[in-house]
């Protein structure tokens, strides 16, 4: 019987995913002592990037690619891993704790991180139409960038967080911007009708046109091209280049047939465990959070971030469940949003400091009578200031239905 | 241990100060990171690496 500090702790770990929950991992692991052997296996041919700025920064050319990199080269080697990179995985053999990839790789660990992330979801019979693009990776950014010049005429299709922050850069470039979706505003679904009122004024200030409350029901095309939007009602939105933002789907088609628990997402209990020494975190991790007494899955940066953070811990012997508060952010034009905790589609809002007028606020979203969240509105130290009174309701016992 | 921010990289969301109150603030106008202490104690050194490691835009570099 070994008698040394990692007794219990796996000989080899094998992280799916090189973005940023996949290298939070690894860093978290060696930054809490791990000295056994680590490989991650990443489908892109990049290095870890990160993926905020793609829709901002990027977009606009204010930064070069490069800046996007999550590390240096330097402090990547020194993480004493080895990154597989531009092979894929393709299925999971969960006995014997085996990863097989595109190319042929058999790679075998003692732990399995399930780091996977999401794929763009992109409109059917879209796919070999010339001005079409999505936002996902580097990649996609920096073609949706070449395809962009001031004058264009642009149809953002999917007024959640990514299409209003696609929309907002685009027209800062004096892009034609229009904006679709079959909500009424601006991130109606993530911010509810209060705060996505104030942003339809905002865009539609700056010269975004919103065309929303429509479904859109496909694209027009000419010699392979794309030419335009048509949406539910028959009216098509004339089109240079179209970008879908209609959501992102998990990639888990390659754990089709592993016997794991798939639905919406790697399926995980409240370790982030799909099961015995095998884990999942960031946006393809759907796992139960103990203070909502529900399964749920995060797609933003900070849980990709906090999750790996959490799932390291596990692989060592934390023991500890993970219920984090979750954060995102935005920014468009000059506005800074900042969302702590929860924001249900019901919940009540206050403007509980600032002012809703001179778009400087802080509103306070309620459910059932608990704080589920706080959002701000160029506030952010305001809005953070806030954050436990989100942690008291997390912790007040679950109401019942 | 030095600790380094970027304000340019800077997003503003006050997770630096949650994980180490004594070592970051925020500004009251606009959210930007506050560095209260640049050569912040050994008992503090666990708590500024986790807010590093969970700043969202890298913006806090450390020299240990």
């Amino acid at each position: 019987m070994s008698i040394d500090d990692d007794a219990g702790a796996p000989a080899r770990v094998l992280v799916v995913g090189a973005s940023a929950s996949g290298l939070t991992t690894v860093e978290t692991l060696r930054r809490k002592g791990y000295e056994g052997r680590i490989t991650v296996l990443g489908d892109e041919p990049h290095a870890p990037y990160d993926r905020p700025p793609l829709s901002k920064q990027v977009l606009s050319g204010a930064w070069e690619p490069e800046r996007a990199a999550l590390r240096t080269q330097e402090v990547l080697s020194a993480l004493d891993a080895e990154f597989v990179l531009g092979d894929q995985a393709v299925a999971l053999d969960r006995a014997s704790r085996g990863v097989r990839t595109e190319s042929g790789r058999e790679l075998r660990a003692d732990a399995i991180v399930i780091a996977t992330g999401v794929r763009a979801r992109r409109l059917p019979g879209s796919e070999d139409l010339a001005g079409v693009h999505v936002l996902r990776t580097l990649d996609d950014a920096l073609a949706l960038r070449a395809g962009l010049s001031a004058g264009t005429r642009l149809v953002v299709v999917g007024e959640g967080v990514l299409g209003s922050e696609i929309a907002a850069t685009a027209r800062t470039l004096g892009l034609d911007v229009t904006l679709t979706g079959p909500l009424s505003a601006p991130m109606a679904l993530q911010v509810g009708p209060l705060v996505s009122g104030v942003l339809a004024d905002l865009h539609t200030e700056r010269g975004v046109e919103l065309r929303l409350g429509n479904g859109v029901v496909g694209l027009t095309a000419g010699g392979g091209r794309v030419t335009g939007v048509r949406l539910a009602t028959g009216e098509v939105l004339p089109a240079d280049a179209v970008v879908v933002a209609i959501g992102a789907t998990p990639a888990t088609e390659w754990l089709a047939d592993s016997g794991l628990e798939i639905d919406n997402g790697v399926v995980c209990d409240s370790h982030c465990r799909a099961e015995e020494g095998i884990y999942a975190v960031g946006d393809v991790a759907r796992w139960y959070h103990e203070g909502l007494g529900r399964l749920v899955r995060l797609e933003n940066r900070t849980n990709a971030t906090e999750q790996a953070m959490a799932v390291a811990g596990e692989i060592l012997g934390a023991d500890r469940p993970y219920a984090p508060v979750p954060y995102f952010w935005t920014d468009q034009y000059d506005a800074k949003l900042q969302v702590h905790g929860f924001l249900p589609p019901d919940a009540e809002v206050d403007v509980v400091e600032g002012d809703l007028t001179a778009r400087r606020f802080v509103a306070r979203y309620r459910s059932k009578g608990r704080v589920t969240g706080v959002l701000g509105w160029n506030m952010p130290k305001q809005a953070r200031m806030r954050r436990q009174e989100i942690v008291d309701g997390l912790d007040a016992p679950a109401p019942t239905h | 241990m030095k600790v380094v921010v970027d304000e340019e990289k800077c997003v503003a969301a006050g997770q630096c100060v949650a994980a180490a109150m004594d070592v970051f603030d925020q500004r009251e106008d606009d959210g930007i990171v506050v560095l209260l202490d640049e050569n912040p104690p050994a008992e503090l050194a666990e708590d500024v690496r986790n807010a590093a490691a969970v700043c969202p835009a890298l913006a806090i570099r450390l020299e240990e």
